[in-house]
């Protein structure tokens, strides 16, 4: 654990900040380091962070308006010249929108656009159902050429932005809009296609993305107490899934449990599921949203509601436990 | 490349007209009245007015041709191929398990495609991130076509991209609409009406030009004319006859998405040779 070099959850300060913030600053240091980096926007430029970038560069920053289809286009004839275009909106409506245009004009044609799709899950809060989006992971992950990533905290966004820039594949940046723990330092490695155990244990695997790693980590420390020695997997990249990791700590354990906020199908759930089903059958337990789509509410009240806070998860690793 | 006489040009366009027809036959479906009736603008771009190079298709200074109807694809392999892009034998193998030539094309499958289309709508968006990324990268003198349908504008994207067009002044993009009148259920005007067509273009900030778009001499023009424009992007409104060249299938919106049997591409190639001694006529 000492060498990923990550924030003591149980014993530091704990800093939050919106995980869509380190994509700005990411962004923003991308384009210093590349001057083909390029960002087009669909009307949310601030709310995505994309300002700090547009305000340096405006000649490599286009604003599209409210037309997400336009969008992924435009960006895959800016792909096309050279260019590495990062397309921001929220998530629902890019890739919830324009996902024909995502597969024929940036996957099947092969242009590496970077989509980054803000304000993903349901802790969007008031905004209700229609803003939540929970489908985006399912959405993206079965398009062939397209990696999938899902920052844990703002840093991990920020270096996550830069690997993708660095990337040669079309890729996709799920990103949430409220204020998320750091748990994460500078030096903490992230790579496209690592998943990194955060929390070592014998008992129960937890793998988790996103928002939901801290979580897990609170789950896993309340669980510590009553003797139960969970090990925490942090999935950031969704696709390539990092089955080596995955598989070690299941071999081990032979109790997984998958967290997401998002939809299980189709998720990490439904990924964990179909490497586990092909490689090392084992009892497998999700947590997420379970076919249903979100409402308004404040981003606690929904997470209570939906079964995604630190207590719930830590009650479903004691049943799985339990079970084993 | 020296430069081709129009008579010439015309040729060229019903050379084109016969592969398609041996190319669907052989392949048993694919779309004929579209790649018919742009052959011309086929024959025009590829033998007068792109800057391209067949043996090294990526030459960082060509234009760029994109074609957003992906369907009337055979009509710009038939081209390719004349052009000297690959030989022609490979025509037969249009939408054959294994070819470069897919039913749709695909940009990675076949060196000198620009875009992968098939999914109508996105042409002219792509067209507009390359113009953006011309300039910001300050290459003045190169240009984008982009190849539409007619039926293709009922797709919003292509009126997002209308905008942008406009809000940008991309003036390296010259779009060119085949307005054929024709889409699969039936004539565009019943299936959902386009009219005015020419004035929406306008109400978008377009340079518009109207042209007969089977008239080789009128497509050179039109595009000379785009380039001389810097206001604004061009569009050309090219009327076409679907199915131009084969009097059975000329104007018959049946033929959008068919192929001739053996018995009538026989009939048409007929047809085509006798319309080619007609046309070298006309000009002599």
């Amino acid at each position: 654990m000492s060498n990923l070099h990550l924030v003591d959850v149980h014993k530091d300060e704990v800093v939050s900040e919106p995980i869509r913030k380190g994509f700005g600053k990411g962004l923003l240091e991308a384009g210093k380091r590349n001057v083909n980096v390029v960002a087009a926007c669909a009307d949310l430029t601030e709310s995505t962070q994309m300002g700090l970038f547009r305000d340096d560069y405006p000649d490599r920053f286009v604003e599209i308006g409210v037309a997400e289809q336009n969008l992924v286009t435009v960006a895959s004839g800016l792909a096309a010249m050279a260019k590495i275009p990062f397309v921001s909106s929220y998530a629902a409506f890019s890739p919830g929108r324009n996902w024909e245009q995502i597969r024929t004009t940036i996957c099947l044609n092969d242009r590496p656009v970077k989509i980054v799709g803000s304000h993903a899950g349901i802790s969007v809060g008031p905004d209700g159902a229609t803003h939540q989006m929970l489908e985006d992971i399912a959405l993206m992950r079965v398009l062939p050429n397209m990696v999938v990533i899902v920052p844990g905290d703002a840093l991990e966004a920020q270096k996550a932005t830069l690997a993708m820039a660095e990337d040669s594949r079309p890729s996709y940046l799920r990103l949430a809009r409220e204020a998320t723990p750091i748990i994460t330092t500078d030096k903490t490695p992230f790579e496209i296609g690592k998943a990194y155990v955060y929390s070592p244990g014998s008992d129960v695997t937890v793998i988790a993305t996103g928002t939901m790693t801290y979580q897990a980590l609170l789950a896993a420390e309340m669980l510590f107490k009553t003797g139960i020695d969970v090990e925490v997997i942090h999935c950031p990249t969704i696709k390539p899934l990092d089955a080596v990791t995955i598989l070690k700590s299941v071999e081990k354990t032979k109790t997984v449990i998958t967290v997401e906020e998002g939809q299980i199908i189709g998720g990490l759930g439904g990924a964990v599921a179909e490497l586990l089903s092909e490689e090392l059958p084992t009892k497998l337990k999700r947590i997420g949203v379970r076919d249903r789509f979100g409402e308004s509410g404040t981003p606690e009240e929904l997470l209570h509601h939906f079964g995604l806070t630190a207590k719930h998860i830590a009650m479903a690793i004691h049943d799985a436990y339990d079970n084993k | 490349m020296g430069k081709l006489s129009i008579k010439e040009l015309e040729l060229k366009a019903y050379d084109i007209r016969q592969d398609i027809i041996r190319m669907l036959e052989k392949a048993g479906s694919g779309h004929s009245a579209g790649p018919l009736g742009m052959a011309d603008i086929f024959a025009a771009l590829y033998f007068d007015i792109l800057k391209h190079n067949p043996v090294q298709p990526d030459w960082e200074q060509r234009d760029i041709l994109l074609l957003s109807n992906g369907h009337c694809v055979p009509v710009r392999y038939a081209a390719m191929a004349e052009a000297g892009y690959f030989d022609k034998s490979e025509l037969l193998t249009l939408r054959q398990f294994g070819s470069r030539l897919q039913g749709h094309p695909e940009r990675t499958k076949l060196p000198g495609l620009e875009n992968t289309s098939g999914p109508l709508g996105c042409g002219l968006s792509q067209a507009c991130g390359m113009a953006l990324a011309m300039r910001m990268n300050k290459e003045l003198h190169r240009w984008i076509y982009v190849v539409m349908g007619d039926g293709e504008l009922n797709e919003g994207n292509i009126w997002e991209a209308a905008m942008l067009g406009s809000k940008y002044h991309l003036n390296n993009v010259i779009g060119i609409i085949d307005r054929n009148n024709i889409q699969i259920d039936g004539p565009t005007e019943s299936v959902m009406p386009l009219e005015d067509l020419r004035g929406k273009w306008e109400s978008f900030g377009w340079h518009v030009i109207e042209i007969d778009g089977n008239n080789i001499d009128a497509i050179i023009d039109a595009c000379a004319m785009g380039r001389a424009i810097v206001e604004k992007p061009v569009m050309i409104i090219a009327h076409t006859i679907p199915g131009k060249g084969v009097d059975f299938m000329e104007y018959d919106f049946h033929w959008h998405g068919a192929p001739p049997n053996h018995e009538q591409a026989k009939l048409a190639l007929k047809e085509l040779r006798t319309l080619q001694g007609r046309i070298r006529s006309e000009h002599e």
